[in-house]
């Protein structure tokens, strides 16, 4: 019964194929910018370590006040005073301070310039806590930590340039004018977004990974400023701290990103209850003036608040959906003329005995068919239309966008789906037309 | 040409008519603000810095190892004989930021009283010396330009606190609204300042869409920031030289001294600072753009469709028509003016729509309020569009001979 289906729906698309043609294109294209937009959007909305995103934190401490802050929320940087207190604590399985340093390289060979390296200054839960991969040793130790030892830890990228990829673990490189053991060299890792210095990395949560790691407390000891963002309570940074590096530590400038590791609830629990006693002490030692606001972020809660997904993604999610709403109604009008049209075939076959049931089966297929031929149509499109996003969306997002098996089944998936919803109606209509009167009345 | 009939008749297309007058509403609410973005876009990214831009060249300079203040602005001044002593180069400064950057400047609160408990007024801080507005190409409206002597240092840390400085005519006038900001002392967080010259136009280096309040109001603080991180060095170029000088320059300054580290993507055009910042809202504009021309294609599309469709039912009775004297221009207006009628339905609600869908935007994505004359045009194009659908159409049924009435009867 199928098969005669299909055939009647072939013959009458060839009866009237404008109209064919039409419904045809306009699905294509109303599933095709959707399932442009849609890529982007899964691509900037992606959840980077999906495997614990849910058991890591980022802690934040408003230490600049209600008359300062944003709508009451807390800077989305921690001081070097909190972070360092919440280090200290020690309250959660694992935590990590981080904030984007850049260090620079200059070659032996004078003939080659020097160039500079975007990294982290991190301390040494950092790795285990992202599950950060490597070829070669390891991090270093919480004893490097404490002894602020001069070590780090380089990208796979790094290695093969200066290293030709061999093992380099435990040779000494040279870092802004200081000598560096290297404790280990990381396999290709490279987060999408990149969540754990987001607020601070200059690059934006897209950029390119970082290629050196050192530890926290030895960036400190060489006064490296962060290399992204830092701000004070007052606009003016000077107002906030004396002059000089140790008054700028001691003051209230956020630039520090505090990570914790809390794998239940009850942990998370626990910690959040700290936090919020951590700022009621702050209060009660008179350094601030107002209760505790505190946040305890996941990732994901993380990555909605420094809105990861550009606005541009958001809104051509939407666009393109009133895009498809619009073929939608567009098509389910065709449709109507369509099937309305052959008023006198349906007549013919109920005359002969088939029931409306045998009717809506008849149409239904045929409208699948017609959704079925949109999905490849758009399909088709959908790759036309990934070429060229990079007009739209900056490289770096843009790069992050591909077509895979999903998103094919996707495109056919709602194609048909859509098609087959607008038909409803019709088929429904087609369905009502009275045999005799039909036969009648076209004699 | 009578309305009441052509009412009659849509009445028995209860469910086609509507999807039409559906589908033209839904268009107009996002062709509508489709368009207004796309027109906000274009205007935040045609604004002019106020600058040379043609002329102009940035270079990020990044120091090596742990330097002090006194060391960095040595080097700063000797950078800076440098560029200015190139045959090409008509002036140099150093400054933290650059219009066009797209990254974070340094914010000022301006008080007009020492012990202001109000909010301050906002702007936008550009380190700056007596060659600054020569090597932008502003000109001075008002008052003078820096002195040699009156240029501090400054390191990461320091408050701002210049005796002098220069501001825009926009915070000027936001500072004083009748116009006497020169020679005024106002106060920064670092204390007392005298304005003491006003310029016409200089953008911050914000290029986003967050800070457009402030965009235009900058403040030249004369002070070289020596921060041991590094520097901008802001050049221009004589007319013609400046692609010679994007390879000479930072050439120069390595001859000079070689631990900095000036990396490929840190000599920038100001064109190439133009196109970077405002990729975003470009994109955004032509994605738009393409999705309004596609969507009228669709409406177009649907409503050649099912015009055709009423045509091809109703040919007997415009055969009777014909019959009963009228003429093809009575049956080619017939058509026209149902579209019309249909068009209009869906304009009403579109703009309704349209108004709503708005008003959402400009919660979620902090858009100004759409003007009325985007629906207008919105509307007008849209009748346009529906009256060019249905021409094909209804000259086809102008065509039906009078005949057809004789026909299956």
């Amino acid at each position: 019964m199928m098969a005669y289906y299909l055939g009647l729906a072939l013959r009458s698309s060839r009866r009237s194929r404008a109209l064919t043609a039409l419904v045809i294109v306009l699905m294509g294209c109303g599933v095709a910018t959707c399932m442009v937009s849609y890529a982007v959007f899964r691509a900037t909305a992606a959840d980077p370590i999906p495997w614990k995103s849910n058991q890591l934190f980022v802690a934040q401490v408003d230490n600049f006040g209600p008359t300062k802050t944003y709508q009451g929320e807390p800077p989305d940087l921690l001081s070097y005073t909190d972070a360092t207190a919440l280090l200290a604590a020690s309250k959660a399985v694992r935590q990590a301070l981080v904030y984007p340093v850049s260090l620079s390289i200059v070659p032996g060979d004078s003939q080659r310039q020097p160039f500079s390296l975007p990294g982290d200054a991190v301390t040494s839960d950092f790795f285990a806590m992202f599950d950060v991969p490597f070829r070669y040793g390891s991090h270093w130790s919480a004893a490097d930590d404490a002894h602020r030892a001069a070590v780090v830890v380089i990208s796979d990228a790094l290695n093969r340039q200066l290293f030709g990829g061999a093992d380099s673990v435990g040779r000494v490189i040279n870092l802004d004018a200081h000598d560096y053991r290297i404790a280990g060299v990381l396999d290709d890792w490279n987060p999408r977004p990149r969540f754990f210095d987001l607020a601070s990395s200059a690059g934006g949560a897209f950029g390119a990974p970082g290629q050196i790691y050192i530890p926290f407390g030895h960036a400190i000891d060489l006064q490296k400023s962060s290399s992204g963002a830092s701000y004070c309570s007052s606009t003016d940074d000077s107002s906030s701290h004396g002059p000089g590096w140790s008054a700028f530590l001691r003051g209230e400038c956020v630039w520090i990103s505090a990570w914790v590791e809390l794998p239940t609830a009850a942990d998370t629990r626990r910690y959040r209850q700290y936090l919020g006693n951590y700022a009621a002490e702050q209060q009660r030692v008179g350094r601030f003036a107002w209760a505790p606001n505190v946040r305890l972020r996941s990732v994901m809660q993380w990555l909605d608040v420094e809105h990861v997904v550009p606005k541009a993604s958001k809104l051509s999610m939407i666009v393109s959906m009133g895009f498809l709403l619009i073929c939608l109604v567009n098509v389910m009008g065709l449709l109507l003329a369509g099937f309305m049209r052959r008023a006198l075939e349906v007549g013919v076959r109920r005359a002969l005995g088939a029931s409306r049931g045998a009717i809506h089966r008849q149409f239904l297929v045929e409208a699948a068919a017609l959704g079925l031929a949109g999905g490849v149509l758009g399909l088709l499109l959908t790759l036309l239309g990934l070429s060229g996003i990079r007009l739209v969306f900056e490289a770096k997002i843009a790069g992050l966008v591909r077509l895979d098996p999903a998103l094919v089944l996707l495109t056919v998936l709602v194609a048909v789906i859509t098609t087959l919803i607008a038909a409803l109606y019709p088929v429904w209509r087609a369905a009502q037309v009275q045999p005799a009167w039909q036969l009648k009345s076209s004699g | 040409m009578q309305i009441q009939p052509i009412l009659v008749a849509l009445r028995r297309h209860r469910v086609a008519t509507s999807l039409i007058v559906l589908q033209v509403a839904l268009t107009l609410m996002i062709v509508s603000n489709a368009l207004f973005i796309v027109q906000t876009r274009w205007v935040h990214l045609s604004r002019p810095t106020g600058t040379d831009e043609a002329h102009l060249f940035v270079i990020r300079n990044e120091w090596v190892g742990k330097l002090d203040v006194a060391q960095v602005d040595a080097r700063m001044r000797a950078d800076l004989a440098t560029l200015r002593s190139m045959p090409g180069v008509r002036d140099a400064f150093a400054s933290e930021a650059y219009p066009l950057e797209g990254g974070w400047g340094l914010l000022a609160g301006v008080r007009r009283q020492p012990q202001q408990t109000q909010r301050p007024q906002f702007s936008i801080v550009y380190f700056a010396d007596e060659h600054a507005l020569d090597t932008l190409g502003i000109s001075l409206l008002a008052g003078r330009n820096f002195r040699a002597d009156e240029i501090g240092s400054l390191g990461p840390y320091d408050r701002v606190a210049p005796a002098v400085v220069i501001i825009t005519r926009d915070l000027a006038y936001k500072l004083f609204p009748d116009g006497s900001a020169l020679g005024k002392t106002v106060y920064l967080v670092g204390g007392p300042t005298t304005i003491i010259g006003i310029v016409d136009v200089l953008q911050g280096p914000y290029a986003g869409s967050t800070t457009r309040t402030i965009d235009e109001d900058s403040i030249l603080v004369p002070a070289r920031l020596a921060d041991p991180a590094g520097a901008v060095y802001l050049v221009r170029a004589r007319p013609g030289e400046l692609p010679a000088l994007l390879q000479a320059a930072p050439a120069a300054l390595l001859a000079n001294n070689r631990l900095r580290v000036i990396n490929p993507d840190g000599v920038i055009t100001l064109a190439e600072a133009r196109a970077g910042g405002y990729a975003t809202d470009r994109g955004v504009a032509i994605a738009m753009g393409v999705a309004c021309v596609l969507l009228l294609l669709a409406t177009a599309g649907g409503i050649v469709g099912l015009s055709s469709f009423w045509v091809s039912q109703r040919r007997r009775q415009i055969g009777i028509r014909r019959a009963l004297g009228a003429t093809r221009r009575h049956i080619l207006r017939y058509f026209q003016v149902e579209n019309f009628l249909i068009v209009s339905g869906g304009i009403v609600l579109g703009a309704l729509f349209g108004v709503a869908a708005n008003l959402m935007l400009m919660k979620y994505w902090e858009l100004p309020r759409m003007p009325l004359w985007v629906l207008g045009m919105g509307a007008l194009l849209l009748w346009l569009l529906g009256q060019v659908a249905v021409f094909g159409p209804a000259r086809r049924a102008a065509a039906v001979p009078p005949i057809e009435a004789t026909r299956a009867v």
